[in-house]
C-alpha cells in the first residue's frame, strides 16, 4: 500500500500536468467565446468529482445508519437491488424513453443506474464497520474543496460570457450551492459536535441534504435556465476532440480526488487509533492510581 | 398505538401547559420578530406597490429567526432534572414525543404568525391582490416545514458544543426550498401577478419528505449513545 501511493502521485502529477497541456493547447478555440471557455477543463471535472464525492458520503451514511440493525440493512439492502432491476429495466420501456433526453442513450442511463446499486455494495465490501464513517467525512471534506472550485470557477466564466458573476434563480448554480451549504453546515455539526454520537447525527444529516436536493431542484423549475445543458449526451454539440480533451481533465480530476481522499482517509483512521490509544492509556493509568491511592487513603484515615 | 396517543397527548399537555404559565418562548419570540418587523421598517421605506413585492420575503425573514428562538428552548428544557434521559431509558415510543414536540412549537408559532400578521399590514400598507385564502395553506404548510425539521435539528443540536448557534446552521440550508416556497408563494398571492399552486404542493411535497425522514430517524438520534 505505501509503495503505490507515491508511484500513484507522480502519475497523478504527469495526468495533471500533460491535462493542463491539453486544455491550453491542444483544444481547439471556442467558436462563440474565444479562449475563455478553456476554463470549462476544470470547472466540469470539479463538478463531477465533486457530485461523485457528495454521492459516496450518502451511500456511506445510509449504510452506516442502517448498520445498527440486521433488519433495516435488510431491507435497504433490497431497496438498492430494487434500484438497480427498476434502473435497468425502465429506460428501455416506450413510456419512460419519451421522457429521457434526444441524444442520450438508454442503455447509458441504465447503466448509470446500475451504478449506484454497485456503488452501495462495493462500500459496504471495502468499507466495515466504522470504516465507514471515515469514508463518509473523508469524502464530505473533499467533495466541499471540489464544490468550492466550482463555485469560484463559476462566476469567473460567467462574467466575461453572460456578463454577470451569478444568475440567481438559475436552477443548476442555485442547487450546486445549496448542495455546498448542506455540506458545510454537516463539517461545521462533525467539528462542533465531539461526542461519540457526532458518527450518527452526522449520517443523519447527510440524508437529510440528499433529501434536500431534488426539492431545491424542483423548488427552482420555475425559473428559466440559463446555464448549459450537460454537455455529454444532452444535444451531443460538443467538438469531440474538446470532448476528449475533457474526459482526460475529468480523469486527471478523479485520480487526484481519489489521491487526496486516499491521504485523508490514512490520516482520520490513524487520527482514531491515537485517540483510542490515549483513552485506553488513561483509563489504565486511572486504574493504576486508584490502586496505588488506595492504601494510601486508608493509612491517612 | 393507545400508548402512543397517551404519550403524545400527555407530552403536548404539559409543554403547552408550560407555556400558557411562563409564556417564555411565546414572549420573546414576539418580541423579537417585533423588533425584526421595526428594523425592516427603518431600512426600506417602500410605496404599497413595492412592498407587494418584497414583504413576502421579510415576513417570513422574520418568522424564521423567531422559530428558531422557540426551537431553541423546546429540548433545552428537558434537559433539567434529566427529564431526556428519563425519557430515553422509558419503554415510550419515541416518535410519539417528537410528534408531540412538533405540534406545540407548530402551535406557538402560528399563534406568533397570527400575531405580527396585521402588524405587517398595518407598516406596509398591505392590500392583497390575489386570492387572499391562499395565504393560509402557504402559512399552514410554510410553519409545519419549518417547525418539524426545527424539532429534528435542535434535538440533534443538543448533543453538541454551543447549541443555540448550531440550530441556525443546521436549519437554514435544509430550509432552502421550503423558504423559497413560502416566498415564493406568498409574493404571488399579494402581487396576484402569478399562480401560487405550484408552492403550495412543493411545500406540501417537502413537508411529507422531511416529516418522514424524522419519524424514520429520531429514534436513532435519540437513542444515539
Amino acid at each position: 500500500m505505501k509503495k503505490i501511493f507515491p508511484i500513484l502521485s507522480i502519475v497523478t502529477v504527469a495526468l495533471l500536468g500533460y491535462a493542463l497541456y491539453l486544455a491550453l493547447v491542444v483544444a481547439p478555440t471556442d467558436a462563440l467565446q474565444g479562449e475563455v471557455y478553456r476554463i470549462i477543463y476544470y470547472h466540469v471535472p470539479s463538478a463531477w468529482t465533486a457530485f461523485l464525492l457528495f454521492f459516496i458520503n450518502f451511500v456511506a451514511s445510509i449504510r452506516y445508519l442502517t448498520r445498527s440493525k440486521a433488519s433495516t440493512e435488510n431491507a435497504a439492502k433490497w431497496v438498492a437491488i430494487g434500484i438497480g432491476v427498476v434502473g435497468l429495466v425502465a429506460p428501455f420501456l416506450p413510456p419512460v424513453r419519451r421522457l429521457i433526453p434526444p441524444g442520450m442513450e438508454p442503455s447509458a442511463v441504465a447503466t448509470t443506474i446500475v451504478l449506484i446499486p454497485a456503488l452501495y455494495f462495493l462500500v459496504g465490501k471495502l468499507f466495515p464497520g466504522d470504516r465507514l464513517d471515515v469514508l463518509a467525512v473523508t469524502s464530505a471534506e473533499v467533495g466541499v474543496v471540489f464544490c468550492t472550485i466550482v463555485l469560484i470557477t463559476g462566476p469567473l466564466w460567467a462574467r466575461p460570457v453572460w456578463g454577470i458573476w451569478w444568475a440567481p434563480g438559475d436552477i443548476r448554480l442555485t442547487s450546486t450551492l445549496v448542495l455546498w451549504l448542506i455540506y458545510v453546515s454537516y463539517l461545521v455539526l462533525r467539528r462542533f459536535s465531539n461526542s461519540a454520537q457526532t458518527q450518527m447525527l452526522a449520517a443523519a444529516l447527510a440524508v437529510f441534504g440528499a433529501l434536500d436536493v431534488p426539492l431545491v431542484y424542483l423548488s427552482i423549475w420555475f425559473f428559466r435556465t440559463q446555464h448549459p445543458q450537460p454537455v455529454i449526451g444532452g444535444g451531443g454539440s460538443m467538438d469531440p476532440r474538446m470532448l476528449h480533451v475533457l474526459l482526460f481533465s475529468w480523469l486527471a480530476f478523479l485520480l487526484f480526488g481519489f489521491l487526496v481522499c486516499w491521504s485523508r482517509f490514512r490520516l482520520e483512521l490513524l487520527k482514531r487509533e491515537v485517540e483510542q490509544a490515549h483513552a485506553m492509556e488513561s483509563l489504565a493509568g486511572a486504574e493504576d492510581s486508584e490502586k496505588a491511592s488506595l492504601p494510601l487513603s486508608r493509612s491517612s484515615r | 398505538m393507545t400508548s402512543f396517543w397517551a404519550v403524545l397527548s400527555a407530552t403536548l399537555v404539559k409543554d403547552i401547559r408550560l407555556e400558557w404559565r411562563s409564556k417564555d418562548a411565546l414572549n420573546s419570540m414576539l418580541f423579537f420578530s417585533l423588533l425584526v418587523v421595526v428594523i425592516f421598517v427603518f431600512s426600506f421605506d417602500p410605496l404599497a406597490e413595492e412592498s407587494r413585492h418584497i414583504v413576502g420575503g421579510l415576513v417570513w425573514v422574520a418568522f424564521l429567526f423567531a422559530a428558531v428562538v422557540a426551537l431553541n428552548q423546546t429540548w433545552a428544557r428537558e434537559l433539567r432534572n434529566q427529564v431526556l434521559d428519563a425519557y430515553r431509558v422509558s419503554p415510550a415510543p419515541a416518535n410519539a414525543l417528537f410528534l408531540a414536540k412538533s405540534v406545540g412549537n407548530f402551535l406557538f408559532v402560528s399563534v406568533l404568525e397570527a400575531l405580527m400578521t396585521p402588524l405587517f399590514i398595518v407598516f406596509y400598507n398591505l392590500h392583497v391582490l390575489g386570492p387572499a385564502w391562499q395565504l393560509i395553506p402557504i402559512a399552514l404548510l410554510g410553519t409545519w416545514a419549518l417547525v418539524v425539521n426545527g424539532t429534528f435539528f435542535a434535538a440533534m443540536s443538543l448533543r453538541t458544543r454551543n447549541r443555540e448557534i448550531m440550530l441556525p446552521l443546521l436549519l437554514f440550508p435544509i430550509s432552502i426550498p421550503a423558504v423559497l416556497g413560502m416566498v415564493a408563494g406568498t409574493t404571488a398571492v399579494l402581487t396576484g401577478e402569478n399562480s401560487a399552486h405550484f408552492y403550495i404542493v412543493l411545500l406540501l411535497t417537502y413537508d411529507v419528505v422531511f416529516t418522514t425522514a424524522s419519524l424514520a430517524l429520531f429514534g436513532t438520534i435519540l437513542h444515539a449513545e
